[in-house]
């Protein structure tokens, strides 16, 4: 990563612009996404509103999903922190690119970065480094691929709900699996060989069926992934 | 504590969880960057962090599709086959979908 100037970022309405165009090729997929993440939701029995609700404030596709898994008809105490440790362990990795962010962000305004981090998602953060990449300087590309995407997600939620209550019979297409098969789809990418993500993939599926026969409840996921990235940390690839 | 309970068993009770959802989410948006200002990434934690989005794949999904059976077992390896070669997730995620179905639809 070349060294990045320490001058104030500047934020114009072009860069804005920029930064929606490029993020406008991974809108489809975002559409997609949000799309399953409304048809899920009816058949865990959120209204619409919660669904999009969840879906303006929360806007974090992985989690929304995982959250229908944890949804109850009826809350208690327990099942609040459960969804709380299982969400924060899902969305750990926003630290990670809000710290690949900050270099850029730095010069801003206190208000001015909560607001701007309100919109990091996988896509404003991608077209904002591609941008960074090739040298570019403009934090209205994050801002304007921010709106664009956050905009058409929660949106993109509410057709998918309204098809969702069409459906009657989710088992016989399988809806009620949608979450593993998104999950394994989405982890393809993450797959970065068998020596350095064999590992701690391992480790994370083992510790969770383990934790899920001895534990009831999610906290199998939570204890998986940190067992994981423990592992992860300790594992130094042998070249 | 009764009272508290009763309010979180009431129709409170799904706006708690998507507040708490919400917030803890944004609390780590702005994490990395008031991170940063401070703590310095040691390759240890760089090799944890990296390795957590993987981890987390795999803690939900293998537990999920060994105790949902066969036709999710079968899903999930025609969606990760479909996005290796594919390489587009809406597509694997139909394929996923169309092999279980098909599963369950033969009564397997």
């Amino acid at each position: 990563m070349p060294p990045i100037p320490d001058a104030r970022p500047v934020v114009t309405g072009a860069g804005c612009l920029l930064g929606a165009r490029i993020v406008a090729p991974s809108l489809p997929g975002v559409i997609a996404f949000a799309f399953a993440f409304g048809a899920a939701s009816v058949q865990k029995g959120l209204t619409l509103w919660e669904a999009v609700g969840m879906s303006m404030v929360l806007t974090a596709g992985a989690s929304q999903m995982l959250s229908l898994e944890l949804w109850r008809e009826t809350w208690t105490l327990g099942a609040l922190l459960t969804i709380a440790a299982v969400t924060s362990a899902v969305n750990a990795r926003f630290v990670l690119m809000g710290a690949s962010l900050q270099p850029w962000l730095k010069g801003a305004s206190l208000p001015a970065q909560a607001g701007s981090l309100f919109l990091l998602f996988e896509a404003s953060w991608l077209a904002a480094e591609r941008h960074r990449a090739e040298g570019g300087r403009d934090a209205g590309v994050f801002l304007g691929a921010g709106l664009l995407s956050w905009t058409v997600w929660w949106i993109a939620t509410i057709p998918g709900y309204l098809t969702g209550a069409l459906v009657t019979d989710p088992k016989r297409y399988a809806l009620d699996l949608v979450l593993p098969f998104f999950f394994a789809a989405f982890a393809v990418p993450l797959w970065r060989g068998v020596g350095r993500s064999g590992p701690p993939w391992l480790v994370a599926g083992l510790v969770a069926l383990a934790v899920q026969a001895l534990v009831p409840g999610y906290l199998f996921i939570v204890a998986g992934a940190l067992a994981g990235a423990l592992t992860g940390a300790c594992h130094r690839e042998h070249r | 504590m009764s009272t508290v309970e009763g309010w979180i068993a009431g129709p409170a009770g799904p706006w708690l969880a998507i507040g708490l959802m919400a917030l803890l989410t944004y609390l780590l948006r702005i994490g990395g960057v008031a991170m940063m200002s401070r703590v310095r990434i040691t390759p240890p934690v760089e090799r944890a962090l990296a390795a957590l989005p993987g981890s987390i794949v795999a803690a939900t999904v293998v537990p999920i599709a060994i105790a949902a059976g066969p036709p999710a077992i079968l899903g999930v390896l025609a969606a990760v086959l479909t996005a290796r070669l594919a390489g587009n997730e809406l597509a694997a995620l139909l394929a996923g979908l169309a092999a279980a179905a098909a599963m369950r639809a033969f009564g397997l």
